[in-house]
């Protein structure tokens, strides 16, 4: 049992990701059904609406992509250099740009209308 | 660069088969770059529908065409397959075959519903006169809830694909290295399905 314990822990050592323990995945469940219950319960219902509907649907996704990001991916454990962490931020600053910048283009600036 | 240098000759006094597990560690570094990229063309699916939502040409719009219930059924479950493949990856890291053998059948039965909850919802929606021809609205629509069922399917097919090769050869460092790509994979599929909830459906009919 203790060498199994010892071979266990020096894979966890080892590992170049981290898998996280069955803890942070319940309590990222948790929270993602949480998240995904509060837009629906808030905005289904009429009680926010109109602009404050939008900003609770954003923020509660964008919340729940970094509460992914942290309890199933475990990004925060990656070891230097954080490799996946850079390409993480630069994809999300292509999206970023491509889904701002097109609605930001196509429905404010316009010419030919 | 001397970091790197110095990690390298640590390894190597430490055991002879660190060449195989950089080599792994790569591949998985490499497939985190597919899963960004792929987020970029969602990116731009996400943009292209944001853009077209309200160009319905006279035909059906979102707030009469979505039906919630099975909506939130689907995100549901592909939110609990998301938690499943990482228990899935739990059991791996404790040696337990049979354990994940049996959290990727579990997922893998998630994904298929999921699937088949889409495929009748698509279905019913062609019945009402929705086709992707339609309008612009169904076109980026179909384009984006498509491409993301398009790949559901093709991490069914994998996993299923994988799990046979768990079954014969066993907890490797390669079927650890696989089984790990297909849980991030899933994850991100999770993301994305939480998007799709919020941009294409919530913001649709309310």
């Amino acid at each position: 049992m203790a060498q199994h314990h010892d071979t266990h822990a020096s894979h966890g050592a080892d590992a170049h990701e981290s898998h996280g323990s069955l803890k942070s995945y319940v309590l990222g469940f948790v929270l993602s059904l949480i998240l995904t219950a509060i837009p629906l319960i808030l905005v289904l219902n009429d009680i926010v609406t109109g602009n404050a509907a939008d900003v609770v649907l954003l923020v509660t996704a964008v919340l729940q992509f970094v509460v992914q990001l942290f309890f199933f991916m475990h990004l925060k454990e990656e070891k230097k250099p954080r490799y996946n962490l850079m390409t993480l931020l630069l994809g999300l600053v292509i999206v970023l740009t491509i889904v701002a910048g097109s609605i930001w283009i196509m429905k404010y600036n316009m010419v030919a209308h | 660069m001397a970091n790197v240098a110095a990690n390298h000759s640590s390894h190597d006094h430490d055991h002879g088969h660190d060449g195989h597990h950089d080599l792994e560690a790569l591949r998985t570094m490499g497939f985190w770059i597919f899963i960004i990229t792929d987020c970029i063309i969602f990116g731009t699916l996400f943009a292209t529908y944001a853009v077209l939502m309200n160009n319905t040409a006279g035909g059906p719009t979102g707030a009469e065409l979505f039906e919630m219930p099975g909506v939130i059924a689907e995100t549901f479950i592909l939110l609990t397959s998301s938690f499943t493949s990482g228990l899935a990856v739990l059991s791996m890291n404790r040696g337990d075959k049979k354990g994940l053998i049996g959290w990727l059948i579990v997922t893998a039965l998630l994904g298929a519903s999921f699937i088949t909850l889409e495929v009748t919802e698509f279905l019913k929606m062609i019945d009402e006169g929705a086709k992707i021809s339609t309008s612009a609205f169904l076109s980026a629509f179909y384009t984006l809830v498509g491409t993301h069922g398009i790949h559901v399917s093709i991490g069914l097919i994998w996993m299923v694909a994988l799990m046979l090769q768990v079954a014969k050869r066993g907890i490797t460092p390669v079927t650890k290295r696989k089984i790990g790509n297909i849980s991030l994979y899933s994850h991100f599929l999770d993301v994305r399905c939480i998007f799709r909830f919020t941009i294409v459906y919530m913001m649709g009919v309310r």
